[in-house]
């Protein structure tokens, strides 16, 4: 089995590459990349005019299997992940039951071998059921397949257990990702605190409650030595703090989401549960420092932290509805019109984001194009025009704020160890 | 774009203007003995009240027969809600009935706008959550207008929690269409900066005494004790900082006026005497409440 992609521009930042050449595959791993290859039997498959790039990998993903599977699962999850030009995506624990045990662990890890269309590597509970309390199986659910430790959506307030955590995470050679929110100071809130919130009679979450648990976590990191993410960041002072952090030779990494960079509080549609996640759109003075963070490298990686809802749970006032959005199809597209195009970060950089970025914080070996890495690659346009319809979405869910959007650039085709995962 | 009447915020002059107007026409209707008019006859509103309310829910369901419409009133307790039905799926029922309009009180901030979205039925607000109340506001401004000739220049006292307080949003937006000054006034933690920027002339303050200087206008808001989800404010000591007593009223312009939402709290956001004041309107807003929803009610379905 092998494919040869043609004449594309290949983009791979780990071997500083940036020219047209021809990517070979074969028996699943990068065999060369060179003008004028070819390889008896090969698929040939022309990328001229297209980028080529290494597989991407979203280290932030919610499948919704095993327990919540009227939204999403391994499967479809993984569909989307491919239609987004992901090859790789971490899975947090959130599922029911949570993914605080060797046996959940596993259970994901099999249903991914048969169900997926991408690599899927799981993400382990830091306290059994994420409650906050007692510590999970943490070094059992590493052998388990395991690529990092965190209570997404369910944060550790008690500081001790996070110590702790962190503590046994750093044995085994775990990074652990917090999603960062001071659960009291947040408490009710359904947006971001400021004018709008205001205006429209919502509780706010503000932006100190997610400063306030950055700022415990870098002092914890620092205590215990441990590898910590930031997950989704979206605050100035937060992005702030982990560049101090980082000049202080912390082994501190974080994250942004597509949404926290391409829209503010002020462009949500009132009441409009579309525009409703943690942490919450922020205002434009935090989107800009996010921004500025991707340019600058203080924020390695962009996730897309996607969190599909079934229809039902999304149809409600807007302080009932769950908070989260779907995000694997758009975010390569966001990322070239508000982030490329506007000249913020150029193409390069965009692309170790994706690859190079999150693969040096959860270290699965992938995110380049080196000969005998694995063969996961991205092929993707900066000029096709297309409209991105939930209505086609490989999700379950259609919980996303950019449904009828058209785009310019977008991912074009996916393959998953030397084989095309989709094609558009 | 659903035809109801969803707040006070996306109005401009000439829609509130139109409704005040039509409002004085319904005044002495109030007090003649035969109130009964065939305005609206044939039609049928439906009163669907998530939240206890008894002032607004019988004003409504009395404006609506003295236009001669029909009028059902649904509370949340009793009906499919407490079954566990959604607010579309209970909302795309009634609407099934061909209701002319549906009145509806919420206690989440922007349910009716979410539902207007989905629905034709035209909905007509009467209190989402924290946010809008846009009956109120108007009932309030002819309450004012009936005894001043505009409310252009007119210094408005808004005190107490004004961050849960859907009235104070609406009359908000409204008296600062029409160029009035509010000064919005109660304990810091249920005065966000951000109110600041809700409207023009609009400003902030925790001292109850600056507020009333030279007011034409105090609006004393109930304290919602239900809609505090943390002690914001030691409850002990609020009467002592922000009620109203008559000592206060010396500050006000002489003329001044005195305004409640209601229910009133004696004793805690207003002494009795300063709501048995003679220039004590509250009865009046009642009564304007009225003639009020009368016009909005002709205006959505007539």
């Amino acid at each position: 089995m092998s494919i040869v992609l043609k004449n594309g521009r290949v983009i791979d930042p780990a071997s500083q590459t940036d020219r047209t050449a021809d990517v070979l595959i074969v028996d699943g791993r990068i065999a060369g990349v060179a003008p004028n290859l070819s390889s008896p039997k090969a698929e040939v498959f022309d990328a001229t005019g297209l980028i080529v790039a290494p597989g991407f990998i979203d280290m932030h993903v919610h499948l919704r299997e095993p327990g919540f599977e009227h939204a999403e699962n391994i499967e479809s999850g993984s569909r989307a992940a491919a239609a987004g030009g992901f090859t790789s995506i971490c899975c947090m624990p959130n599922t029911k039951p949570v993914n605080d045990s060797p046996m959940v662990t596993s259970y994901i890890v099999e249903r991914a071998r048969s169900q997926a269309l991408v690599n899927v590597f799981p993400i382990g509970a830091i306290t059994k059921g994420s409650a906050g309390e007692e510590l999970a199986a943490i070094g059992a659910m590493k052998a388990a397949g395991a690529v990092a430790i965190s209570d997404d959506g369910m944060p550790v307030m008690n500081s001790r257990v996070m110590r702790r955590a962190m503590e046994f995470a750093k044995s085994y050679d775990l990074p652990v990702i917090d999603h960062c929110e001071d659960l009291n100071l947040s408490a009710g809130g359904d947006m971001h605190e400021g004018v709008k919130s205001v205006r429209w009679g919502l509780r706010g979450i503000p932006a100190a409650s997610e400063d306030v648990m950055v700022a415990r976590d870098l002092l914890l990191a620092q205590l215990t030595g441990a590898r910590y993410h930031v997950a989704h960041i979206s605050t100035r002072n937060a992005v702030a703090m982990v560049a101090q952090a980082r000049r202080h030779g912390l082994k501190v990494t974080c994250e942004a989401t597509p949404h926290h960079f391409a829209l503010t509080d002020e462009e949500m549609l009132p009441y409009d549960s579309n525009y409703k996640m943690k942490p919450p759109l922020r205002s434009c003075s935090h989107t800009s420092a996010v921004v500025d963070g991707l340019a600058a490298g203080t924020i390695d990686v962009i996730a897309t932290d996607h969190a599909p809802h079934a229809g039902s749970d999304k149809m409600q006032e807007f302080e009932r509805c769950p908070f989260g959005i779907i995000g694997l199809e758009t975010a390569l597209a966001l990322a070239l019109e508000e982030l490329v195009t506007p000249g913020k970060i150029t193409l390069n950089r965009m692309i170790e984001l994706f690859t190079t970025g999150p693969d040096s914080v959860m270290r699965l070996g992938r995110g380049t194009l080196v000969p005998g890495a694995p063969g996961d690659v991205t092929v993707f346009s900066t000029d096709l025009s297309w409209t991105y319809d939930l209505n086609q979405s490989h999700s379950r869910s259609r919980n996303s704020p950019f449904g009828g959007r058209t785009f310019r650039g977008g991912p074009v085709a996916t393959v998953v160890n030397g084989q095309f995962v989709w094609k558009r | 774009m659903n035809p109801g009447l969803l707040g006070i915020e996306e109005l401009d002059r000439a829609a509130i203007e139109a409704i005040l107007t039509r409002a004085k026409d319904f005044q002495p209707l109030q007090s003649q003995s035969l109130k009964k008019l065939d305005t609206l006859r044939g039609k049928m509103i439906v009163n669907l009240f998530y939240e206890a309310s008894t002032r607004t829910r019988t004003s409504f369901e009395i404006a609506a027969k003295r236009l001669g419409a029909d009028a059902v009133s649904i509370t949340a307790s009793g009906s499919s809600v407490s079954k566990g039905e959604s607010l579309v799926d209970t909302l795309n029922t009634l609407a099934a009935m061909r209701p002319d309009a549906i009145v509806m009180r919420h206690a989440a901030s922007g349910a009716p706008h979410f539902l207007a979205r989905h629905l034709p039925t035209p909905i007509i607000n009467a209190g989402d959550g924290t946010h809008e109340h846009p009956t109120q506001a108007l009932l309030d401004a002819r309450t004012i207008l009936d005894r001043r000739p505009s409310l252009e220049g007119l210094r408005v006292a808004i005190i107490g929690d004004i961050a849960h307080s859907r009235v104070a949003r609406s009359n908000v937006h409204l008296l600062s269409k029409f160029g009035a000054r509010i000064v919005l006034c109660g304990p810091p933690s249920l005065l966000p900066v951000e109110l600041k920027d809700l409207a023009p002339e609009v400003s902030l303050t925790n001292d109850i005494r600056e507020a009333i200087q030279d007011a034409d206008v105090i609006m004393m808001l109930r304290v919602q004790l239900e809609r505090q989800h943390e002690a914001a404010f030691p409850a002990s000591e609020y009467f002592r900082f922000y009620g109203l007593r008559l000592e206060h009223l010396e500050l006000a312009h002489p003329d001044a006026i005195v305004m409640h939402p209601g229910p009133i709290n004696r004793g805690r956001e207003l002494s009795s005497e300063v709501a048995d004041f003679q220039r004590s309107v509250i009865l009046n807003q009642v009564e304007n409440g009225i003639a009020v929803r009368m016009a909005v009610l002709e205006q959505v379905i007539g």
